[in-house]
């Protein structure tokens, strides 16, 4: 083995390995990656001996030498017509492998609406006091490694009372290309008070026929929702079968704030996200809504944390996993409610169908609680296919596998009916279903 | 409508059954013919679901002993959707919910899964709200239903209408009734039993399972059989209702 590829396999020089190796066009935003770029060097590579990491193996991927993207391929519109939101045709931002694509995105946005690319905003005063403020790159060795990244992104910024009707897609194309690339996406997203608006984080891939490529997609996501305004956030990631896939989002909840996240992950071969949510000041509303559909190996690691800290806060969470043949989903989901967050009403629940004898699930929810005066709940549920239900579907002349199918698709229409973009779910459940065999 | 030229549909000999291993069937003999409705009353425990189950081929149960012959066929051979196939419906006593699956996309997927087994024609989305339309009247469902997901939020009665709506799709030659009458209010028992009577004709047959006679003031029986430890133990006609309604089940011995 030469000492190249030794160092390859050196879980704690890989990611150093993954750093930049040009500057950013931007001073101040220099200065953060090179405090980032410490990080990188000093944090170590999660692996399966920390405890946060136990059952998602990532030093699977230090077998690759991800490299930097350096160009994009010439994709159009049609090329991504497969993922295009009827709702959200003139409010599109495209990145093609991290890289900003201004002809394939369309801004044409209601008054007191900005999402636009970074680079075009880089002394905009938001963007400078709050990028970076709320992902950890300081202990995440990941979030680290993408701050280190930092120059291409989403901004979107709501004015404050701004009622944003038009939903916003943050489009995240990663495609075939002959050497495996890594790509570091990175949204910011700040609602000012009593702004309102529907959020759609999507992370694809092309082809989406006869072809899986790896690739890493490592991306971070800062939402700071201020008092009184409404984040509708939906995160879908669908990246090809043999990705890596990191992602980390940060959410910041000002006073009667309402934050609601449906979660999606269908695709890539190893995929953890982290959704970090801080309550800042009371009566916060959050609704979170989590499905992971996997098979053959995929593993895929959903880590949530709901830190309640100040009082009158309310959160929900249904967390979903279907796992078949050899896949592993992994939940772990954190409630704090901290001594001074009284008054909190807060349930979790965690509900999984494994599929095969072979799959595996690992769900752990967590509730902390060093108030007196609150109200939670917490389970989780490991099941097969019901017996009943499955009868019942038989005696209506459904012979096994389509009733097996449609209960499946029934325990996850669940989730998707949540999504609240109608073409989009539509869109979902099709996938589902045509998964299931065209069932419905 | 029974005469005794009609054939025989079902045909049950010394039937046996049990779940983990626990005997509940010990012994079942009944013959249905074309054109008649049978009532099995009977004690709790009494195995009188299981029998219905057992007919419709639950996997829990395991047949024991005895024959079910349903028009010529072996039934107890057949994996539950082929009893289907071959005409027979259970009307559950609690309908599952299935989230996400409309009502109409349901009835839709049952009814052509059953054409295709019967050599019919499939029908498209449209023709079938045409024809799922028509047939929601004979249950007096309202066909804001039909778009509704499959009995979620539907009240007891609701479910109960819905599954004499999908027996009026399949089209049985035979119905069996599982506790259908338990959690009606009596305007809906009333809408249940009237949907079985129009679904009535002299070529299939219905096996009502209840507690209670009420149902039996609505749908007529032209047998009552009373079920005790595993057992029919008497067989009348309408009039036996009656007295079991008055009188309880103690007084019914072997």
């Amino acid at each position: 083995m030469s000492a190249a590829i030794k160092s390859i396999f050196n879980h704690n020089t890989y990611l150093s390995g993954l750093l930049p190796t040009t500057a950013a066009p931007h001073e101040w935003l220099n200065a953060l990656r090179a405090d980032a770029a410490l990080r990188v060097r000093a944090l170590p590579f999660p692996t399966t001996r920390d405890e946060e990491w136990r059952f998602s193996d990532f030093s699977l991927m230090c077998k690759t030498a991800f490299a930097p993207v350096v160009a994009t391929p010439a994709l159009t519109l049609t090329d991504i017509a497969p993922f295009l939101l009827l709702e959200a045709v003139n409010s599109r931002l495209v990145f093609v492998n991290g890289i900003y694509a201004a002809h394939l995105s369309s801004t044409v946005l209601p008054a007191g609406v900005v999402a636009t690319n970074f680079s075009a905003m880089l002394t905009n005063e938001t963007l400078r006091a709050q990028l970076a403020q709320h992902a950890p790159f300081q202990h995440e060795a990941f979030v680290a490694l993408n701050t280190s990244h930092l120059q291409e992104g989403a901004l979107i910024v709501l004015s404050k009372n701004t009622d944003c009707t038009t939903p916003l897609h943050l489009l995240f194309v990663s495609t075939a290309s002959i050497a495996p690339v890594a790509s570091h996406p990175r949204c910011l997203i700040v609602a000012e008070s009593g702004s309102a608006c529907t959020l759609i984080e999507d992370y694809v891939c092309l082809p989406t026929v006869n072809a899986s490529p790896t690739y890493f997609t490592n991306a971070v996501t800062e939402i700071v929702i201020e008092d009184d305004a409404t984040l509708r956030h939906t995160r879908l990631q669908r990246e090809s079968p043999s990705a890596f896939h990191v992602g980390y989002a940060a959410v910041h909840l000002g006073r009667n704030s309402c934050y609601d996240s449906n979660n999606i992950t269908f695709g890539a071969r190893l995929s953890r996200y982290n959704l970090h949510i801080t309550q800042s000041a009371e009566g916060t509303n959050c609704t979170l809504n989590g499905l992971a559909l996997i098979s053959g190996r995929q593993v895929a690691d959903t880590h949530t944390v709901m830190d309640h800290t100040q009082p009158n806060g309310n959160s929900a969470q249904l967390h979903k996993c279907i796992v078949d043949s050899g896949a592993h989903a992994i939940f772990n989901g954190k409630i704090f409610v901290r001594k001074d967050a009284q008054h909190t009403n807060s349930t979790q629940s965690s509900r999984n169908l494994l599929l095969s004898n072979k799959g595996r699930i690992d769900t752990k929810p967590q509730l902390e609680i060093f108030a007196d005066d609150v109200k939670c709940a917490h389970g989780a549920t490991v099941s097969q296919l019901d017996t009943e239900e499955m009868f019942y579907l038989n005696s209506r002349g459904l012979n096994a596998n389509t009733a097996r199918n449609l209960l499946i698709y029934a325990f996850a229409e669940e989730i998707i009916d949540k999504v609240p973009i109608a073409s989009l779910k539509q869109h979902l459940s099709q996938t589902v279903s045509s998964q299931m065999g065209e069932i419905v | 409508m029974i005469s005794s030229s009609s054939k025989t549909i079902l045909e049950v000999r010394n039937l046996s059954a049990s779940v983990s291993g626990v005997g509940i069937l010990k012994g079942i003999n009944l013959t249905v013919r074309a054109g008649e409705v049978h009532a099995i009353m009977g004690p709790n425990g009494s195995g009188k679901s299981t029998f219905s189950k057992v007919l419709a081929g639950h996997p829990s149960y395991t047949v024991t002993g005895g024959e079910v012959m349903f028009q010529g066929k072996n039934l107890l051979e057949l994996p539950p959707e082929e009893r289907a196939h071959a005409g027979v419906f259970l009307a559950f006593q609690y309908p599952i919910e299935i989230p996400g699956v409309s009502n109409s996309a349901f009835l839709r997927l049952a009814y052509n899964t059953m054409q295709a087994r019967r050599g019919g024609e499939d029908l498209d989305p449209l023709e079938f709200n045409d024809y799922i339309r028509e047939k929601s009247r004979i249950v007096e469902m309202d066909p804001s239903f039909l778009d509704r997901n499959v009995n979620e939020g539907f009240s007891g009665g609701e479910k109960k209408r819905n599954e004499i709506l999908q027996m009026a799709v399949l089209d049985p030659t035979l119905a069996i009734l599982d506790e259908t009458d338990s959690g009606l209010d009596i305007d809906a028992l009333r809408i249940v039993a009237s949907g079985v009577n129009k679904l009535m004709t002299p070529n299939n047959a219905v096996i009502m399972v209840t507690h209670y006679q009420r149902l039996l003031n609505y749908i007529t029986p032209d047998f009552v059989h009373v079920m005790r430890g595993g057992q029919i133990i008497k067989t009348g006609g309408k009039e036996l209702a009656l007295e079991l309604e008055t009188r309880g089940y103690d007084w019914v011995h072997a």
